[in-house]
């Protein structure tokens, strides 16, 4: 029995819209126009219990609609979602005490009380023992190493001491199921480490259930195994990470720093993505031309100080893949 | 491209972007109306139990009253709220940055949102008042126009001087709150002095005779009590074009301190660092 | 946890986070208590021009217009969370959070915020009172006690009741929420003179549509122990703020439908 059930899942929107300028703003007044937008169609998959799956693609893509269902604070127009036998809009309340929300840019912490205090408040709010709240608290406080932070007000905090506070908020009443809503963005580069370090831990030691959206890819890289890709309301992918790679960019890239400046090298298997002065960044099928092979070619037709090999980015593999599918921001 | 240009610019965007809240400016005008008729009821039961006190007619308070409602939007209550954003989120030392006179900036911005705001309600508030009332048989509860062509010139030129005594004193409003770098205080404690000593409460010809001279005399009278007063005859002539020059001067008064405090302000602000 | 006692802890918790503004609270608090005074001057000075309105003094209006002050301070205190909804919680998208707590949303609501600042406007409107009380010799006999704090907690439902109502119609219109104002505001300003003042229809809307009048004027007549000049039987005065509950029933039966629509339309 999978934990999350989602069956031909669908939302549509009505928007209005305006006239710009002044003289729209005069017509505004009296006569209103509307637009139906589908945010999700058909949508459909299923997550066992203690799966990592990263939820991606562009935005407007109804990423943030179908958190939104799943969490319960949104009610689909048609189709089935059951969240450990729960529907979540229907059974809000049971449902939302058994899951944790991170959203990145929106803070669930009291701006002006020390975060300890946040923290038992939040104790009383989801009616945690006293007993598994203290144990679970000092060892988030000790995993996300928060012990400094604890008596400052949210507010002194910086945004990635406040991040972490965050995802140990969301946590202190020990979730079966969390929702990570763009955690690392605006990060600096050590507290996206402490983010990603902390939410695999989380994942294989605890059996904690994570959908995390994100735009960062290399959050994607580091955590998730399986990844579903959502593109203008419709599930695009849904697998292993390394599947959608081949997928969309099966290449790899090589980077030669030549002996003097780079050659125009006009080689059918090979694509020259760049030239910058003595480096040439090239692009190659590894299927097709191994990369050993390729290497003493080049190095046996000219002279060359060093070589590396690279995966492409993996921001080029998505954008790719966007493409492919026709599914570039809405 | 004059030098004008920039203030011309801020003025009409803002007029355009504050027009834009239809519904509000529609909420608005219902909610003046409301609180335009329990005022009147208030001072009809009053003028019932017997007037011979009363220092103008109820047909002048009555008149009195709708203006008020009309132009309630010009009562400086509060900071501007962009002003007010720029404070919270420590914005405010970015105003240096502008190639402009920072208080002719604020100034137009000020301008353009209390006149944006007027503008739909004021123009609801004279069709309810002095159309659709009278229309309905109702009219001695209506408004009138004013009684001659003098009281209406001496009026429209007094409005002009409420219009920009309101942005003066937003102004003063605005830099307090940039001299303090909060936004609590200042606007808590600003409303009830602007409401009572401007005459929204009650006109200040209703007060106690010893201090009428003294409450006609404060700047915050040219906000409401002088033109309306100007409106229904209560204030004419020479007595009305001086207290039109009282609004004037006021307002240059006004304007000048502004400039001096915000330029010390922003000073002290850009040595602090924001 | 309880409901209850979290509430406590809501409010306790807002307490102490307005003490870490000390020295604005006490500005505040006295600007609060300096408002109304300032109103009331305006009362005076028509006073003293008029002998009289609709048979009533000033030290009566005084009575009416401390009461009202005081209900709506308290009301307007305890259901800050609905007041502010539309701006802090549906423009900002943190009503979101509220969804995802399991908590009852009218329970977070309350526990928003209790400001202390109104504290000065309760002050301020009790301290009318008192003066109205001394100089028209107000008897405070148990039963006009009893009756008076009826009236209070009566008037603290109904603008309560004004507040969610307010509050749901966040929902569909954050900006239209100001025409609420003439019924809270309003109706603190329509009550603040007894309501034999105003003329029939007025009346009857801040009575029967919504009950200011049956928090304030009904059950005031009843404790000064007079009868209501327009006939309204005596045994009904100190019940009228029944009505109040009655009407905070309802805006919470509207809410939901508030909440319903917005969980199906999203923000």
């Amino acid at each position: 029995m999978p934990q999350i059930l989602v069956e031909e899942l669908s939302k549509t929107y009505r928007i209005a819209e305006r006239d710009p300028g002044a003289m729209g703003a005069v017509k505004g007044l009296f006569h209103r126009r509307w637009r139906t937008v589908e945010a999700l169609s058909g949508v459909s998959f299923q997550l066992e219990r203690g799966e990592l799956v990263g939820l991606i693609g562009p935005n407007g893509a109804g990423k943030s609609t179908t958190i939104k269902i799943l969490s319960g604070i949104l009610e689909p127009t048609s189709g089935r979602c059951e969240v450990d036998g729960l529907v979540p809009w229907r059974q809000r309340v049971r449902h939302v005490a058994r899951i944790g929300v991170v959203f990145g840019q929106r803070s669930q912490l009291w701006w002006d009380l020390p975060v300890i205090d946040g923290f038992d408040l939040l104790r009383d709010i989801y009616r945690v023992p006293p007993a598994a709240y203290a144990s679970m608290r000092d060892e988030l406080v000790a995993l996300l190493r928060l012990e400094r932070l604890l008596n400052q007000p949210v507010r002194q905090l910086s945004l990635g001491q406040r991040m972490r506070c965050e995802i140990a908020a969301a946590l202190l009443h020990q979730p079966a199921l969390i929702f990570l809503d763009e955690p690392t963005i605006g990060l600096d580069a050590t507290s996206k480490l402490a983010v990603r370090e902390f939410v695999g831990r989380l994942n294989r030691e605890h059996g904690v259930t994570v959908i995390l959206t994100t735009h960062d890819m290399h959050d994607i890289e580091a955590l998730a195994e399986r990844v579903i890709v959502i593109g203008g309301g419709r599930i695009l992918a849904d697998g292993p990470f390394e599947t959608l790679r081949a997928g969309a960019l099966a290449e790899r890239r090589l980077f030669v720093d030549f002996d003097g400046e780079a050659p125009a090298l006009d080689w059918p298997e090979v694509r020259v993505v760049a030239r910058n002065g003595r480096q040439l960044e090239l692009a190659f099928d590894p299927a097709r031309t191994p990369a050993p092979a390729l290497i003493a070619r080049i190095v046996a037709a000219h002279p060359v100080d060093d070589i590396h090999v690279e995966e492409p980015l993996i921001e080029e593999v998505i954008a790719r893949f966007y493409e492919q599918h026709g599914a570039n921001e809405a | 491209m004059s030098a004008l240009t920039p203030y011309l610019t801020v003025f009409t965007g803002r007029l355009e972007v504050t027009l834009q809240y239809r519904a509000a400016a529609f909420a608005g005008f219902i909610t003046q109306c409301w609180f335009g008729v329990i005022r009147i009821l208030i001072f009809a039961a009053f003028y019932a139990g017997g007037a011979h006190n009363a220092p103008m007619t109820l047909a002048n308070a009555i008149t009195y009253t709708w203006l008020g409602q009309a132009f309630l939007a010009f009562l400086p209550w509060n900071a501007d709220p962009d002003v007010t954003e720029m404070v919270r989120s420590g914005a405010i030392a970015y105003e240096r940055v502008r190639p402009v006179d920072t208080y002719a900036w604020w100034y137009m911005r000020a301008l353009a949102w209390s006149v944006a705001r007027v503008l739909p309600r004021a123009a609801l508030m004279v069709a309810f008042a002095s159309v659709l009332l009278p229309l309905v048989g109702l009219g001695e509860w209506g408004l009138p126009p004013p009684p001659t062509l003098a009281a209406a010139g001496l009026f429209a030129l007094s409005a002009v001087g409420m219009v920009l005594l309101s942005a003066a004193i937003t102004l003063i409003i605005n830099v307090l709150m940039t001299a303090m770098l909060t936004d609590r205080g200042p606007n808590t404690l600003v409303a009830p002095i602007v409401n009572l000593f401007s005459g929204a409460i009650v006109p200040l010809a209703f007060f106690p005779d010893a201090v009428r001279p003294w409450l006609r005399a404060q700047p915050i009278a040219g906000l409401v009590d002088i033109p309306f007063s100007i409106y229904f005859g209560g204030l004419s002539g020479w007595a009305a074009a001086g207290a039109i020059a009282l609004q004037f001067g006021w307002t240059a008064v006004l304007i000048l301190i502004g400039r001096a405090w915000l330029e010390r302000s922003l000073r002290r602000l850009v040595v602090q660092g924001g | 946890m309880n409901a209850l006692a979290l509430y406590g802890r809501y409010c306790a918790t807002s307490i102490r986070g307005q003490f870490s503004y000390a020295g604005m609270l006490a500005t505040m608090t006295f600007g609060q208590f300096f408002i109304t005074i300032i109103e009331f001057l305006g009362v005076w000075a028509l006073f003293k021009r008029f002998d009289h309105i609709a048979g009533w003094t000033l030290g009566e209006v005084a009575l009416f217009y401390g009461l009202v002050s005081v209900s709506f301070a308290i009301g307007d205190t305890v259901t800050r969370g609905f007041d502010v909804f539309g701006s802090a919680f549906v423009r900002t998208g943190a009503f979101d959070r509220l969804l995802l707590r399991p908590r009852s949303l009218t329970l977070q609501l309350l526990g928003y915020e209790l400001r202390l600042t109104r504290v000065g406007r309760m002050a301020q409107g009790a301290g009318i009172f008192a003066w109205g009380a001394a100089v028209t010799h107000f008897a405070f006999t148990p039963a006009a006690v009893a009756i008076l704090a009826f009236a209070i907690i009566g008037g603290v439902a109904m603008f309560s009741g004004l507040f969610v109502m307010q509050a749901t119609l966040a929902f569909w219109t954050v900006e239209s929420l100001e025409a609420v104002n003439i019924f809270t505001y309003g109706g603190e300003a329509a009550a603040q003179y007894p309501m034999n003042v105003y003329a029939g229809w007025f009346r009857n809307f801040l009575t029967f549509v919504v009950p200011v009048g049956c928090v304030t004027y009904l059950p005031m007549l009843a404790a000064m122990g007079r009868s209501d000049p327009l006939g309204a039987p005596d045994w009904i005065l100190p019940l009228a703020p029944l009505a109040g509950f009655a009407f905070l029933g309802v805006a919470l039966f509207i809410w939901r439908f508030g909440v319903r629509h917005y969980t199906s339309t999203g923000s």
